[in-house]
């Protein structure tokens, strides 16, 4: 058996086992993303010389008796996690220069576990994005069908697991930027509760709707690297102190009696037939491990794309306004005065869909608008939020699709971002209510894989883990590979 | 909704962001169509409701009063893309 | 033809935390540039604001000072624009629910009546870095130690009416501020700056169109900048001009103000709440505990200087205004017995040493136990007044003791009527021709020719002879 089809947890226990060392495991995976990767794109920044020093010193932990259960285990970060020494880049051109000076808790945390680091994954610029195509680096290729988007902004983390090029890999998602790539690329991801994980050098796009989450390909896998990220941290004010329970502990318990909501918006018009037949498949699944399906209804669904995209624009023009030139970062050549400094400096290192991005937020927030859009879309977040609690009170978990259809082409969403805004069309809801959510494969459609996906209770996590898990005991469409990937 | 050419260069002043001809006719007909959809929000009811700023209902914590952060100017500064005598340098600011 | 002149004030206080008010970086003054300037200061992608309890404490101390409205929650804004010494590009400050609501301070005017001034709001936000202009070659320097620095903006009606009063204002502000100890009051360092908007019209109409002239940080320069605008709008108006709506600087050194160079566009700061901090919420009980420790106010220690001591009104006033002040006193009285001379000596002669040699009371060579100890010896005769002041003299160069230097400058006053008698006597007899103009003086021309003995015995007497025996034994000689 080939290293790269263990799972996460197989690989782990293979470690403790001793069945071979981490700096085998690693240069498993360097040498496979050296090979493959020229094909996906997957990463920006490949850390092999740092890797098979942190193998090694994994190795030498665990023969010291101090190993973690992950200790040695390689896995990929989102390049959006600032790394102390290693370039930073967001997906920028704004960044490229950028080697971040310090870690952001995600990765100081993964590195005190002894995780391995195999490099940063390639994004959406500054997680704006639905298809990995707006990344300063070149868009990433999804591992089932090259011709197609991974899903994004998550593109990178998504496609390097799918391919195998990683067992696991952290992202983020602020409007379904986990669990809309795991759908495209047949893995499982999460995004958990809001608060749940630090923000602490996770560099920001929506401030109140980025969470950091695993993506892996099983259940079980992203409960294990869950554990190791979540938790209080008092750098992120937005941060919730509150105990991470084990994960793990609870994959296996019976499904009976539980109550999964099935909101009736989710299964109108917009979503692909074929991806309907097949989420619809799924929940029969679940109904066979004892669950009952109860049809809920989140009215104000409709609202959720228009709210996102005053929201997250407004907060990401602030955010991104401390990317000037001046500090850190790209600075654009011979500025002829202040003015021009930032305006040429921002107009070259920010791509298109950044500078759109930003220009809405700062008409949504602008004299005579705010009350119109930003405020506005502020009660309606209220609205949204207020649908899924009532939801909550009767039923455990929410299902429907992830994404309204699988991959699409490269360039398909054509040059009208809404189009390609309404890919986020089930998942954003969850972002703008904090609550955690999650995908995981269930079938494929024309050879390319299709995602449930599962909402959960604020910090219901664990149970969400428990379904994901009872579901790909009893199904094999998470173990499934693309083909070219398996040599 | 349809957006003025002129108040997307406004808007790209305060944004600090320099658009060409051709960058300011494409943005202008993009920037409309978002807000098309972000005009859909107008129809919502939401007579009542408090605005929503975090998901979380949970209040600000506050730290102790220490210095925590030492002097890291070296680290820093090695990164920024103009510095001399410990300064950032930018073109002359005019008040 | 009459004017009214009407002033509102903002002042930004820098609030005297050891940590920034969202970083653990340090707010100590005078560091090397950018030696105090974080991850977070710097606003380096990924970094995040965390509050300072002790700013808010701060903050609300001074809510509670001035009787002001204090809700229950508050909640930081983003003001969004452009400028070097903002690193982020936005500025975490408050608006729509500041952490101190309306208060008031009351000031005393020079016909010794009251003036009640309102507070419209303060509010918490953070301090931007610096700009240095000179040394580089068409670039300016930036300089982030003091961004993030915690500062509470006060804001208040526009109920000022005068120079006077806004001065006045301001230094009870400041008194207020340093007696709280919330700040250091070091304006030189620019531990308060003021904004004053100013606007003129005719008793009776409408308000005019006011200016905004701004960081201003001395009280001088803030009193002149007020004259110097009102007068420039007066001129104006009178001249068929309308003032426009505008920010200016004043130059307290030239005297003279200007239009900041106008942005080209009207500032649109796009304030929305802040995602990255959550609203700021007051424990029950939290204030109730506060208030208890508040200190004494500079007002209600004016009121127990004038009942505990026995000084004037205006005495009392001065010494009560800064804390250090206020306490050195207490502690010279409290040692020395006498508040009257404590006093003087403090708004005299320790002033004008200080003022000559350009310190702070807290740098004053002669602590509060040696001033005590001149008072202490002036009233038990061992010195008179004069020699006192030389005591002080050396002292202050020298230090020490006044036991010590008058013991080494054999400085005692000569109290023995015997030997001031003998004294008396000799220059009495020296100086026979003084004697008879003096006997044969009118009764009001005599005391100043008295003068003339007094000095020649205080001249033999190295100054040393008690003044008070030295009257007594002379009159008792001169006039029989």
């Amino acid at each position: 058996m080939n290293l790269h089809d263990l799972t996460l947890a197989q690989t782990a226990r293979a470690l403790a086992d001793k069945q071979f060392s981490s700096r085998e495991v690693t240069q498993h995976y360097l040498d496979r993303i050296a090979r493959l990767d020229k094909t996906y794109n997957s990463f920006i920044t490949v850390t092999a010389e740092q890797a098979l020093a942190e193998a090694d010193a994994a190795d030498a932990r665990r023969a010291a008796g101090n190993a973690a259960f992950l200790t040695g285990v390689p896995f990929a970060h989102k390049d959006i996690f600032c790394t102390q020494g290693v370039r930073t880049s967001c997906g920028s051109r704004m960044l490229d220069n950028f080697i971040s000076p310090y870690d952001a808790t995600v990765v100081a945390k993964y590195r005190e576990q002894g995780l391995v680091m195999l490099g940063k994954t390639n994004m959406d610029e500054f997680a704006m994005g639905s298809s990995n195509e707006t990344s300063w680096y070149g868009p990433v290729k999804n591992p089932w069908d090259t011709g197609c988007v991974p899903g994004g902004s998550s593109g990178g983390s998504a496609a390097c697991v799918a391919a195998r090029l990683a067992p696991g890999a952290t992202a983020t998602d602020t409007g379904g930027s986990i669990r809309q790539p795991a759908a495209l690329c047949g893995i499982t991801g999460l995004k958990p509760t809001y608060g749940r994980v630090s923000r602490w050098g996770m560099i920001a796009f929506a401030s109140s709707l980025d969470q950091a989450g695993p993506m892996a390909r099983t259940a079980e896998d992203v409960a294990l690297l869950l554990g190791a990220m979540a938790g209080f941290d008092p750098k992120d004010s937005t941060s919730l102190d509150r105990d991470v329970p084990d994960y793990a502990a609870a994959l296996g318990n019976e499904l009976a009696g539980l109550k999964i909501g099935v909101p009736k918006e989710y299964f109108g018009a917009g979503l692909n037939p074929q991806t309907a037949e097949r989420v619809q498949a799924a929940l029969r699944e679940y109904e066979k491990l004892g669950a009952r399906l109860v049809e809920i209804s989140l009215p104000h669904s409709h609202l959720a794309v228009p709210a996102y995209y005053v929201i997250a624009p407004a907060e990401c023009s602030a955010n991104l306004s401390r990317f000037d030139g001046v500090r850190y970062g790209y600075r654009c050549e011979n500025p002829q005065d202040l003015m021009d400094l930032y305006c040429r400096s921002r107009a070259e290192g920010f791509g298109e869909e950044v500078k759109r991005r930003i220009l809405v937020g700062a008409y949504a927030l602008s004299a005579g608008f705010y009350d119109a859009y930003y405020r506005k879309a502020q009660q309606v977040r209220r609205l949204i939020q207020q649908d899924f609690v009532e939801a909550f009170k009767e039923v455990d978990v929410i299902m429907g699709p992830t994404s309204p259809s699988p991959a699409f082409a490269f360039g398909a969403k054509g040059s009208d971002p809404v189009a390609m805004y309404l890919e986020d069309i089930y998942t954003i809801a969850t972002n703008l209510a904090g609550l955690p959510g999650m995908s995981l494969p269930c079938g494929l459609v024309d050879n390319k894989p299709v995602g449930l996906q599962v909402i959960g209770n604020y910090f219901d996590e664990a149970r969400m883990l428990n379904v994901a898990h009872r579901y790909q005991q009893v199904t094999d469409w998470h173990a499934q590979a693309p083909a070219g990937v398996m040599a | 909704m349809a957006i003025e050419r002129q108040q997307v260069e406004q808007l790209a002043r305060l944004a600090r962001i320099a658009l060409d001809e051709s960058t300011l006719a494409r943005t202008t007909a993009s920037l409309g169509d978002v807000l098309a959809l972000i005009d859909q929000l107008q129809a919502a009811d939401t007579a009542g409701i408090e605005p929503m700023a975090h998901p979380l209902d949970a209040v600000q914590r506050l730290r102790p009063d220490v210095v925590t952060e030492p002097d890291q100017r070296a680290a820093l500064q090695a990164i920024a893309p103009a510095v001399e005598a410990g300064l950032f340098l930018v073109p002359k600011v005019i008040e | 033809m009459s004017w009214e002149t009407v002033i509102g004030l903002e002042i930004h206080v820098q609030l005297a935390t050891k940590s920034k008010i969202f970083s653990g970086a340090s707010t100590a003054f005078g560091a090397e540039p950018n030696t105090q300037a974080c991850a977070v200061d710097l606003a380096l992608p990924g970094t995040l604001p965390v509050l300072n309890a002790e700013a808010v404490r701060m903050a609300l101390l001074f809510g509670l000072a001035i009787d002001a409205e204090i809700p229950k929650r508050s909640v930081f804004e983003r003001k969004n624009y452009f400028y070097p010494d903002l690193p982020k590009g936005y500025q975490t400050s408050q608006l729509a629910e500041p952490i101190v609501g309306a208060g008031h301070i009351d000031i005393d005017l020079a016909d010794g009546s009251s003036k009640r001034i309102r507070i419209h709001h303060a509010h918490l936000e953070e301090d931007a870095g610096k700009s240095l202009h000179e040394d580089f070659a068409g670039q300016s320097g930036i300089d982030l130690n003091r961004a993030g620095t915690p500062l509470i903006e006060i804001v208040t009606e526009p109920d000022m009416r005068s120079a006077e009063e806004a001065v006045a204002f301001a230094k009870k502000l400041h008194a207020i501020v340093t007696t709280l100890g919330i700040c250091d009051g070091d304006m030189s360092q620019g531990s308060m700056r003021f904004d004053v908007n100013i606007s003129v019209r005719r008793p009776g109409e409408p308000l005019g169109t006011r200016t905004e002239t701004k960081n201003l940080n001395s009280f001088r320069f803030m009193e002149d900048a007020i004259r110097y605008e009102v007068e420039r709008q007066i001129e104006l108006i009178e001249d068929g001009g309308r003032v426009v709506q505008e920010t200016r600087l004043y130059n307290g050194e030239t005297k003279t103000g200007r239009s900041m160079r106008s942005k080209e566009d009207a500032h649109d700061y796009r304030y929305f709440p802040c995602p990255d901090l959550l609203p700021v919420v007051l424990e029950p009980g939290y204030l109730d505990q506060l208030r208890a420790t508040l200190p004494e106010l500079p007002d209600a220690k004016q009121k127990r200087f004038v009942e505990q001591y026995g000084l004037s009104a205006y005495d009392a006033g001065q010494l009560s205004a800064e804390r250090a002040t206020a306490e050195y006193y207490e502690q010279v009285v409290a040692s020395c017995g006498d508040a009257k001379l404590a006093a003087n000596w403090i708004m005299v002669d320790l002033a004008a040493a200080l003022n000559r040699s350009e310190l702070a009371l807290a740098q004053s060579p002669v602590a509060s136990s040696q001033l005590a100890g001149i008072i202490a010896r002036i009233k038990d005769g061992t010195i008179s007044s004069k020699i006192a002041k030389q005591v002080f003299e050396l002292m202050w160069k020298d230090g020490g003791t006044a036991d010590e230097i008058i013991e080494q400058k054999g400085l005692k006053q000569v109290s023995d009527s015997g030997a001031i008698e003998k004294i008396v006597d000799e220059v009495i007899a020296a100086n026979p021709q003084q004697v008879d103009n003096y006997r044969n003086a009118a009764e009001d021309k005599r005391p100043k020719m008295l003068g003339f003995f007094v000095g020649q015995i205080m001249k033999a007497s190295q100054g040393k002879a008690n003044p008070q025996q030295v009257n007594e034994i002379l009159l008792k000689k001169l006039e029989g």
